[in-house]
């Protein structure tokens, strides 16, 4: 199977977007050979700017650019991009709602030997709960090249949550991305697995092993975690009565809280939440570390036997 | 306008009395907010919106304006006062101030008010929007309009500051013009006894800056200052303008306490009895 890194198809289709749109600017804290922007740089030298390591200013900066007009499209590690300037986020650019959007590379465990300092679990949490945030995760290149499309032109900030390895290439050009349109990629009756970002892929493969011990589950890409898509989520709901949410981020607030907030108020059924179980993370290779914090096939297939035991 | 002389001088500071005695009424009316960092930047606002910047409040977004960013956001009043007096909305409507549903929050919501350039006042976020302001003007070769900035004294202990500092003088930004507002107190207290950021010029200057050091209170060395920024390139300019907190209210100069304190009735109906008459020159 084709792999591509999200992060690499995030400045792939920076520079196509350079070309079509003369008012997109790209801002980086000298990180841009590993965010992917270099060659938006490269291309468009006048329309780069490098803030160095300050991810703050670089922030304020995005917002002065998007108060006079430009689209900015500002990148560095989610741990910074969320963290460390979180509070110029919330205030500089989600208070004025302005279009900047906000592209994350390196996040989740899957920064690998870097370690839990640069490992960002937090973040989708973080950037969910700030008012007028849109917040994407893609699982594969294509969905990463269609969303850089349209968070350009959707108006306000949004948070693009991209990785730092390659992974499966799952969808083609034909994909209808739309955001807040989660995507349902298998149809089964028994359960329901939702996942984002790289655990997309981990979850078919899940399904085809399920599948094999006569387990049919359906499987939705929820790459928008907000605008979260209530109507297919309880849709899902109502048909398989059970739901497992898998996710490379902390159980707390991601993207399963956003899936038990809309389930337990619109139709409410056993959901089970697979990922970072409010731990920091460690040096590792990614594989090893996705293994050993639990989010693997065989620990998909495990928590789903779990969650039919509760139906 | 932008002749420097005695009329144009007397015409500016006719506009900061007004504006003095807008703040004080306002905050009067509102019953809490920023008294004293307010009137001490009033005659630096003044001499922005009534003698240099190029602004029309009948087109707030016309696109070759100048922009001015409040990065002192809790001195949302003097930024009102000025706004009111140029047109942007009726005097009346400064009333409202803080009050449920208004335009005029306690700190400027540009989402909320026409004339606004930044929703700013978490401290140090507004210097980094100009910077970003600045580079945009850069980026386009057609456009030709300035960027202005106020920071207060005791904003730029946030290290936001100074990153936004370094990265003006790095982009060459002499379109880029920042006052710091030099009050000299913070609400704990002095600057120098809180966290002091001095040698303030020489650090502006260590950053990269064109840096004058004035009196803030006197217009014919505030437009001095701005034309010296206008002829200044390859580099951004920072104007440090000695101030008083509370200027122009006898009671409120120079007193801490008064950082983020509204007058009560009578206090107001003094102040404004004393903003009255022309204010004298020390």
């Amino acid at each position: 199977m084709e792999k591509q890194a999200t992060r690499d198809a995030y400045g792939k289709a920076l520079v196509e977007l350079g070309h079509r749109y003369q008012d997109v600017v790209v801002l980086d804290a000298d990180l841009s050979k590993s965010t992917k922007t270099a060659e938006f740089a490269q291309t468009f030298p006048r329309r780069f700017i490098n803030a160095g390591i300050a991810e703050q200013n670089m922030m304020g900066m995005a917002a002065g650019l998007a108060a006079s007009g430009k689209i900015a499209f500002a990148s560095s590690f989610a741990i910074f991009a969320a963290g460390r300037a979180f509070e110029i986020v919330r205030n500089s650019l989600a208070y004025a709602n302005l279009s900047v959007k906000i592209c994350a590379t390196h996040a989740g465990l899957t920064v690998g030997e870097d370690g839990g300092s640069h490992q960002s679990v937090e973040d989708i949490a973080i950037m969910r709960c700030i008012p007028n945030m849109t917040v994407v995760v893609p699982a594969d290149g294509t969905t990463t090249r269609k969303a850089v499309e349209a968070v350009y032109h959707r108006p306000g900030p949004v948070y693009l949550r991209l990785g730092r390895p390659a992974v499966p290439v799952l969808y083609d050009d034909s994909m209808d991305f739309q955001i807040g349109k989660g995507v349902e990629l298998r149809q089964g009756r028994d359960a329901t697995l939702i996942g984002c970002g790289i655990m997309v892929a981990k979850c078919l493969e899940a399904a085809d092993r399920l599948q094999a011990e006569g387990i049919q589950v359906s499987v939705v890409d929820m790459h928008t975690v907000k605008p979260l898509d209530r109507e297919l989520i309880e849709l899902k709901a109502r048909e398989t009565g059970a739901i497992l949410t898998v996710e490379e981020h902390s159980i707390l607030g991601g993207l399963g809280g956003a899936v038990c907030e809309a389930v337990c108020e619109l139709f409410p059924v056993p959901v089970v939440r697979m990922g970072i179980n409010d731990l920091f993370g460690q040096s590792g290779t990614p594989d090893e570390l996705l293994e050993y914090y639990g989010l693997s096939v065989a620990g998909i297939v495990a928590n789903t036997h779990r969650l039919l035991s509760k139906k | 306008m932008r002749e420097i002389t005695e009329s144009t001088i007397q015409a500016v500071e006719a506009k900061a009395r007004s504006m003095r005695r807008h703040i004080i009424s306002m905050l009067g009316a509102a019953g809490s907010g920023h008294s004293g960092g307010s009137l001490s930047a009033a005659d630096i606002v003044a001499c922005l919106y009534f003698w240099e910047m190029n602004v029309d409040p009948l087109q707030p977004h016309m696109p070759g304006r100048d922009r001015f960013v409040l990065s002192k956001g809790h001195a949302a009043p003097v930024l009102y006062a000025a706004l009111a007096e140029k047109g942007y909305f009726p005097i009346a409507e400064l009333e409202t101030l803080r009050k449920l549903g208004s335009p005029l929050q306690g700190h400027p919501d540009m989402r909320k008010l026409a004339g606004v350039e930044a929703s700013s006042g978490s401290l140090g976020q507004g210097i980094s929007w100009a910077v970003g302001m600045a580079l945009a003007e850069k980026m386009d070769e057609a456009s030709d309009y300035r960027i202005y900035a106020l920071l207060g004294d005791g904003e730029i202990e946030e290290g936001l500051v100074w990153e936004a500092l370094m990265a003006a003088a790095h982009y060459k930004l002499d379109n880029l013009t920042a006052f710091l507002d030099h009050n000299q107190l913070q609400i704990d207290g002095p600057i120098s006894e809180v966290m002091s950021p001095e040698p303030v010029a020489d650090k502006f200057r260590a950053f990269g800056w064109e840096t004058l050091v004035i009196d803030g209170h006197d217009p014919g060395q505030i437009m001095q200052a701005l034309e010296v920024a206008r002829n200044t390139k390859g580099k951004p300019t920072a104007i440090i303008a000695d101030t008083v907190k509370g200027k122009g209210c006898s009671f409120m100069e120079n007193k801490a306490e008064w950082h983020g304190t509204a007058p009560n009735r009578e206090q107001t109906s003094q102040a404004l009895q004393e903003l009255e008459s022309p204010i004298t020159k020390a």
